[in-house]
């Protein structure tokens, strides 16, 4: 058989030498499968598993914001970003091209970014895209290019609730306003879940859900969206009219302490912020102080009351409307109104007649009513940034601050703060905590101003706004308005200016039954007038009016009405 | 079905010696081409298109070895010089004006069909060295291995130049089993050995990078998990993944996933053995085992030396086939581009193979033949 091999005597070895290497060959291919299959199987199986098996955080939507009826003021919509893995991207760069089109960026600005990230898994290329750009980049199925969940905030009511809202950031978390302030409430806690994913990242099944999204809770504001309107409205209005560099309205509801309305000028749109500066997103009625003027007079007649030295019908001599205190300052009145009561202080605003009562109380008494209705305080808004404003401690007052702090210089505040004494006034006497919820834990009100001594300075300042008044032009038609006016020259460096004033109305409304406290401040406007009876009286008037139209309150002075023979909603707005 | 005494089988017996057939050897093969299609259809994430375009080949593949088994051993023995001189130049023609893919330069386009010369030399070198050796005294003196060594190296050197080092090796290895199996001495395969070791360290400096890459990979495939390593740490959890039993067919999670890449080509092992496990991966080498001995059987009992060294030849090249794929694909050897035969999709080397096995029927039918 096999006659050839005779002939050479090794190849019997020869044969048992290749069945042997033949026999090795195949053996050490059954003892590697064996090795990787059995004893090896666990260990590669997870590492197959941590290739293949992914846990996918599952997005949580953030609360909603709402006002006090339940209209939205801040919602999550979903939305997708486009992310990728930089080293699979870049190995098939002629789709870049396509790629960077379809982002509506430049293809070697991609490329830069993928290559500064190819040590990483995961890149954003561009978050929050359109639905269309989205559906444009799935259809491009580029290996390593994917799209992820996630939500992105909207605001319905744009530039009107800018300031109390705020903002979140494209993480979405809270970084402004009522966003931050509440952000561990609003924001949602991500789910996680585990998914098979291929070698392109695309998801080929959910496996099992790790822990469920929980979405997070609604947030009910005390604002009410109608008088926000109504308020942005006429302020923007007012100011654009005015010239003015900026303005704040505050809308307080005197018994609860809730904010209903805040807005100012200038403002900006959340929804797109893109390139504005950082100046616009202050909410000034909280963050900026400014120095009350004759605002604060009531607090000064209120001091007068209660100290039992005078009393609303005590008759004070201004004469001749110019009072020299100490041998710097001379208090000056815009004419001598002679003898007046503390009617006739308000409705003038005299600076004379309040030097002359600040001077004849000791200092204590004065400093404790503006330490009690809130001033050099922080209110119990919580909002973020807020500012203390500053009330000198009485121990360091020399005469001239005595009496200028009796007409509302050497002091500073908000517009909230000065909301918040006058919702005191509103609601004899008793303060409640300021508060941007509508669900607010109820506490009680403190006692911060005698109630008679409240009811009467109060309706002291029903004058205000009577035809003779500083604030003729705050009156609502059918509703008895209690408000001062003031008028701050701001100061600048080396003492104040001439020319820049903060013309401001405060007020209470209807004085029978006191529902509302409203603040408007007008900053330096530049159009010739800057009373704060020309200038900011005017907002409020047309505020309060529609405010308390809206809110269904009674009228309480019905006379003037039957007189004008008008139905209600016939009334000036 | 294919050793039964039944009279149909018979019949079928007959046919195959009227068509010059091995019974044992075709019966292997259609097993294998089975197993094949079968794990291409999940290795292509079902493709039937992809299994079509393997069928047609197959088809054509087998036709090829038909053929081959019907030509005489004389007819190849004289025309054994010619092939081998044509694939030499066609070789060279290769460098100077082929077609390049993948970054080597293979292919010689025809016009109809693009043709690899270095397939070829898979068959013409064993017969260009058989035809020498059978005219010679064996074992073979000093200055008729010299003879041999140009003849093996010379196209293995154009091949190594393309580059292309899978084919390059099994070219390589087709010659020297003819060289082994004429009876080179013993001294001179020690000294070989001696040789080689000696001489590694230059061959190293020759290589290009990334096949020096994938040598130092094959050591420690971690040093590079996203490039070079990728393959082979991808290829290694396959396997390991599919345990005693496998996965089952088409839920193999590496090759379905597409993280196994060369998943339906070079690396189909692995995809085979992820989804049928150790048992799978036992019956499939079973399988090759029992073509290689029927091959090698055939060679033992091949009427001279030519038929005799050739045969042989071409039945451990199919060997180190397997061999080199499996050891490939479970990371003990380095990776070199040699296709699983008969499993993996791909034309070319396919053809090869089928034209291989048709020579060995051809050895052991015309061998009968000529007995009776």
């Amino acid at each position: 058989m096999m006659a050839t091999d005779a002939s050479a005597p090794s190849y019997r070895m020869r044969r048992l030498f290749v069945l042997g290497l033949f026999a090795l060959g195949m053996l050490t291919l059954v003892a590697r499968a064996a090795d990787l299959q059995l004893l090896k199987r666990d260990f590669l199986r997870n590492e197959g598993d941590a290739r293949q098996l992914r846990v996918l955080p599952v997005p949580a939507h953030r609360g909603m914001i709402t006002d006090r009826n339940g209209e939205p003021l801040a919602i999550s919509t979903p939305i997708d970003s486009v992310w990728a893995n930089p080293q699979e991207t870049l190995a098939a760069p002629e789709r870049l091209n396509a790629l960077a089109r379809v982002l509506d960026m430049r293809q070697r600005d991609l490329e830069q970014r993928l290559n500064e990230r190819a040590g990483r898994e995961f890149v954003y290329l561009r978050r929050h895209v359109t639905p269309g750009m989205a559906a444009q980049v799935r259809a491009l199925d580029i290996p390593g290019v994917g799209l992820q969940r996630e939500y992105r905030r909207y605001y319905p009511m744009a530039e009107v609730s800018a300031h109390v809202l705020g903002f979140t950031d494209i993480d979405d978390r809270g970084q402004e306003g009522m966003e931050l302030a509440y952000d561990e409430w609003l924001v949602g806690s991500a789910g996680a879940k585990r998914v098979i994913r291929d070698r392109l990242g695309r998801v080929i099944r959910d496996v099992e859900s790790i822990r469920p999204a929980r979405p997070g809770r609604d947030l009910a504001l005390s604002i009410d969206q109608r008088l926000q309107y109504l308020a942005y409205r006429e302020l923007k209005a007012q100011v654009q009219a005015e010239g003015a560099r900026g303005g704040s309205v505050v809308i307080l509801d005197v018994q609860s302490g809730e904010v209903l309305a805040m807005v100012n000028q200038p403002s900006y749109n959340p929804n797109n912020r893109g390139s504005l500066r950082g100046d616009v997103f202050r909410n000034r009625a909280v963050t900026d102080l400014f120095e009350p003027g004759s605002t604060i007079k009531p607090f000064t007649v209120v001091a007068a009351l209660e100290s039992g030295r005078y009393r609303a019908d005590s008759i004070i001599d201004t004469s001749p409307g110019r009072l020299a205190v100490g041998r710097h300052l001379v208090v000056k009145d815009f004419r001598d109104y002679g003898r007046i009561d503390m009617a006739g202080l308000l409705v003038k605003s005299s600076n004379v007649a309040a030097t002359r009562i600040a001077l004849g109380l000791e200092p204590r008494q004065l400093w404790s009513v503006f330490q009690r209705v809130g001033f050099g305080q922080l209110t119990s808004s919580g909002f973020p940034g807020e500012a203390v404003g500053q009330l000198p401690p009485y121990a360091r007052w020399r005469e001239v601050e005595r009496a200028t702090l009796s007409y509302g210089y050497g002091l500073s505040m908000t517009p909230l703060q000065l909301a918040q004494a006058y919702a005191a006034l509103g609601n004899d006497g008793e303060m409640a905590n300021v508060t941007f919820l509508r669900d607010a834990p109820e506490t009680a009100p403190r006692r911060v101003i005698n109630p008679e001594v409240a009811r009467q300075v109060r309706h002291l300042l029903e004058g205000t706004v009577s035809d003779q008044g500083t604030g003729a032009r705050a009156a609502v038609a059918g509703y008895r308005i209690a408000g001062k006016t003031g008028t701050a020259r701001k100061s600048v460096a080396g003492g104040y200016s001439e020319d820049r004033y903060i013309a401001t109305f405060a007020g209470i409304a209807p004085l029978g039954a006191p529902r509302l406290a409203m603040v408007v401040t007008i900053d330096e406007p530049s159009r010739g007038d800057y009373y704060g009876g020309l200038v900011a009286a005017p907002v409020f008037g047309r505020v309060m009016a529609g405010a308390l139209r809206l809110l269904d309150v009674a009228p309480d002075d019905l006379p003037e009405l039957r007189a004008d023979e008008h139905p209600r909603e016939g009334g000036p707005a | 079905m294919f050793d039964g005494e039944t009279p149909r089988e018979t019949l079928g017996r007959a046919v195959a010696r009227l068509l010059h057939l091995d019974f044992a050897l075709l019966g292997g093969l259609l097993l294998l081409a089975a197993i094949g299609l079968t794990i291409l259809y999940s290795a292509s994430g079902e493709e039937s298109a992809m299994l079509l375009r393997q069928l047609v080949r197959l088809g054509a593949a087998f036709a090829v070895m038909v053929l081959l088994a019907n030509l005489p051993m004389q007819s190849l023995r004289l025309w054994a010089p010619w092939v081998y001189g044509a694939g030499v130049l066609l070789l060279l023609l290769v460098l100077l004006v082929g077609d390049i893919g993948k970054g080597a330069q293979r292919w010689l386009d025809l016009g109809v069909i693009r043709f690899q010369p270095s397939e070829l030399m898979k068959l013409a070198v064993p017969l260009m060295l058989a035809w020498y050796f059978a005219e010679k005294p064996l074992p073979p003196a000093f200055r008729h291995l010299a003879v041999a060594a140009v003849v093996l190296l010379l196209p293995v050197a154009l091949i190594v130049k393309q580059p292309d080092l899978g084919t390059a090796l099994l070219v390589a290895s087709a010659g020297l089993f003819v060289i082994f199996l004429a009876g080179m001495g013993w001294r001179y395969i020690v000294g070989l050995l001696v040789l080689a070791a000696a001489t590694a360290p230059v061959a190293w400096h020759y290589l290009h990078d990334y096949q020096r890459r994938r040598v130092l990979t094959l050591l420690d495939p971690e040093r590079d998990p996203l490039g070079a390593g990728y393959h082979i740490i991808q290829s290694k959890i396959a396997v390991g993944s599919g345990g005693l039993y496998g996965k089952g067919w088409l839920n193999g999670t590496q090759s379905q996933l597409e993280f196994l890449p060369e998943r339906s080509t070079d690396f189909i092992f692995a995809v085979f053995t992820e989804e049928f496990g150790l048992l799978g991966a036992l019956l499939l080498i079973a399988v090759y085992l029992f073509i290689i001995f029927r091959g090698l059987y055939i060679a033992v009992r091949a009427q001279d030396t030519f038929a005799r060294l050739l045969a042989g030849s071409l039945s451990l090249t199919f060997f180190v086939y397997v061999f080199v794929n499996m050891g490939m694909v479970s990371g003990i050897l380095p990776v070199v581009g040699v296709p699983l035969p008969l499993v993996s999709y791909g034309g070319t080397s396919m053809v090869t193979l089928m034209a291989a096995f048709g020579i060995l029927m051809s050895v052991n039918s015309h061998r009968r033949l000529i007995s009776k």
